[in-house]
Order: structure tokens, then sequence, then C-alpha cells
């Protein structure tokens, strides 16, 4: 079976989720198989309800499924203890969340260099990548500030800093663009692409079908389960041969 | 192709070529080259539904060119159509069509059919990323994002589909 999975950076397996309260039963997961190669860039999308964020809280450990598998290059993970998932985050994996999850009484650069420092960088080297990361996104001149005090767009490029700062085998986001105007989208694509190039494997969920299309690959869910896995064009055309691809009708002048 | 065409003639006078370099000139990367034939046909049209006249101008090196200008009722046609507000964008009732039909037509994989279309949906906001980026303009940008945002809600609208018919 490791022989099977290990050419896999993540693999999931029959993966369930069902959620009990209040004599309610809700089935997020209903039997996910999903795989990621090593250096691959997906996309899950898919409408509100179908299970996309919790089948992303399963892959970086913070649920439990209630039934299936995940292997991580090789290793089974569904059932590490918290800590050991905590540390395969600090090391392997990045989590971007919905809601940032910023320690608040921290600077923004503290944020960011912490998940450096706990990866295992030297302080020097720490810096270095919380300066570059800040600068990428737009966002050096508030490296002294606390999160509280940005905007929930800023707040969301500095949750993707940090997930990024150790540059994880595998980046987990949730819907990072989800509060963010055009130029800020803009600014965390090419961010994603850039890192995409330097071989992190990517996985996000979004429903910016602009940011889906960026993907290799895009997942939809539709009611807990996998309606559809497409592979994108894989090479990006330039702009010369962009320009002779077919247009959408909406583009042809009208009268 | 009509209205652009008797809107830059009211700018001025002009010929086939020029019309065609100054309609790549505004919408650029955002507008397929215009092909020539197609406008010597439209002004031709227009010329016979008196909005256009036209006049040889003689060149001594070049064979003679002719000139296109905007009649009284053409520049009453473009600010007739400056002042109208347009149309709204229909639904792509192409695909509709099929996918409404689908069953009467012998195949019930609507989800298949709702599945492919999303795949070229998402191939072509993927191609105008593209674009956009190569667009420095505002004019082109702009007309790109447009599109773009057509395109997603022609993704949502899948999905309000999927929901009530798979």
């Amino acid at each position: 079976m490791i022989g099977e999975s290990d050419q896999f950076l993540l693999r999931a397996a029959g993966l369930t989720k069902t959620f009990s309260g209040d004599g309610v039963i809700v089935r997020a997961v209903r039997g996910v198989d999903l795989t990621l190669q090593h250096g691959e860039f997906a996309a899950i999308t898919g409408p509100s309800g179908s299970g996309k964020s919790t089948l992303l809280h399963l892959l970086g450990g913070l649920e439990r499924p209630t039934s299936g598998e995940i292997w991580l290059d090789g290793e089974r993970v569904e059932g590490l203890s918290q800590a050991r998932w905590a540390v395969l985050r600090r090391r392997r994996i990045g989590f971007v969340f919905q809601f940032f999850n910023l320690v608040s009484n921290m600077t923004v650069a503290d944020n960011v260099e912490l998940a450096a420092l706990m990866g295992g960088a030297s302080r020097k080297q720490a810096a270095a990548r919380r300066s570059e990361l800040l600068g990428e996104l737009g966002l050096a001149a508030k490296a002294d500030t606390a999160p509280a005090r940005l905007s929930g767009g800023e707040q969301q490029r500095v949750a993707l800093a940090r997930a990024m700062a150790n540059r994880p085998a595998l980046l987990l986001a949730d819907e990072p663009t989800g509060n963010l105007d055009s130029t800020a989208t803009f600014s965390v694509l090419r961010l994603l692409a850039r890192a995409h190039a330097d071989g992190q494997a990517i996985l996000l969920v979004t429903h910016d079908s602009r940011v889906a299309s960026a993907a290799d690959r895009v997942i939809s869910l539709y009611d807990g389960m996998v309606a559809d896995d497409a592979p994108m064009r894989a090479a990006a055309p330039q702009p010369a041969e962009a320009r002779e691809m077919p247009l959408p009708r909406v583009l042809r002048l009208r009268g | 192709m009509k209205m652009p065409l008797l809107a830059l003639l009211a700018k001025e006078p002009a010929h086939g070529y020029e019309l065609k370099s100054q309609l790549e000139q505004i919408f650029g990367e955002a507008y397929p080259a215009p092909n020539i034939g197609q406008i010597y046909v439209t002004l031709q049209r227009l010329e016979r539904d008196g909005l256009v006249r036209s006049q040889d101008v003689v060149q001594t090196t070049r064979p003679n060119k002719r000139v296109y200008e905007l009649t009284d009722a053409g520049r009453e046609a473009v600010v007739e159509w400056v002042d109208k507000a347009s149309e709204g964008p229909r639904v792509h009732d192409g695909f509709f069509m099929k996918l409404a039909l689908s069953q009467l037509a012998g195949t019930s994989d609507r989800l298949g059919l709702i599945n492919r279309q999303r795949r070229h949906y998402l191939a072509q906001i993927r191609s105008l990323s593209l674009l956009a980026t190569a667009a420095d303009r505002r004019i082109p940008r702009l007309l790109i994002e447009g599109a773009m945002l057509h395109l997603q809600a022609d993704l949502d609208w899948l999905q309000r589909c999927q929901e009530e018919l798979v």
C-alpha cells in the first residue's frame, strides 16, 4: 500500500466527515477520493455548503475524518494526534484559514517570522523571508502594525505570508482571496504562481473562478462529493499566442 | 460592426484601412483583429442605406483610395446609438437548450453537460487572464474584465442549473 501511495504528495481515499449536534446530522464530506502530485496546483470550487472547507480542514489535520484514509508523502496521517499534526503544519503543510487566525498581540512581522522560526529557520533567515513575503504582497509598510489594525484583505495576505514562511511542500488555502479587491487578488495570484514555479504544491478552496482558472486542475465539489475533476490546459500560453485563441463572444462588438 | 465604424467616421472621414487600424488601436488585445473585407462590405451596406457617402481620392503612385464620410442621416444614427441604453447580455441559450432538451435527445447525462461547459468557461477565463496581463491600456483591459465577469456569472448560473436539474 505504501509503495502505491508514496508517489503522491497527498492522497485521500473514501474520506467522509459527519457532524452531529442538536439531533441534526450533517454529512459534510461523503466519500472523497483525491490525489495531489508533488508540485501540483489544484483548486477546489463548489457552492457554499458543498463541503469545500471541511475537506480542506480534514486534509490539513484540523478536523478528524469520520472514515477514510489520508496519506502524506507515503505516510498514513489521518489518525495522528493533534500534536503530531501541529508538527506537520509547522514543517510541511502551510494552512491559510478563511478567517486568518493571526496572533493578535504580535505584530504583522512577528506573526510571519514566528512561523518561519517554528519551521526551523534562523532568526536572520526568518527576517529575510518575512521581508520578502510582505514586500511581494504589498504589506512592507504594515510590518510593525498589530493585525487588528489591518483591513480584512490585509489580514488575509498576512495569513498567506505566514503560511508560506517556511516554504511548505504543500500549501492548503481556504478562500485566500475572499476579502480582496482585484489588485490584491492579482498580487496573491502572482505569489502563488511563483511558489508553484518553485515546486510547491498548492490546494486551494475558492469561489473566484479567476483564481480557480489559474490552477492546473479544478475539482468541483457538490454535496460533499467530487462532481468533476478537470485538468486545465497545463502550459500557460504566451500572450502572443493567447491573442489568437478563440475569444468569448462577449468580446465581439455588437451593432 | 456597423455602429463602431459610423462612430469612428463621426470624428473625421477615413478610408477602410484607417478604420481598421483605429479599431485595433482602441481595442487592442481585447478585440480580434477586424477583417478588412468585412469592413469594406459593411461600408458598402452603410452607403446603400444612406448613412455614409464615399468618393475616390486619386493617388499618383498607388491605386486610388475610397474615402468615406458620414451623411446627416449617419450622424443622427450615431447620436441615437450613443444616447440609447444597450441591451443586456442574454443567457447562452444554445447551452441551455441542450441542457433542457438532453433527455428528449436520448442523453440524460446532465452533469456531464454541465461539467463540460464549466471546463469550457474556466478555460476561457484562463485565456482572458493571460490577455488581461498583457493588456497595458485601459480600454482593452476593461473590456477583458467585463468578459471575465460575464463568465463568472455564467459559472454561477451553471451551478444553479446543477442544483435544480441534476
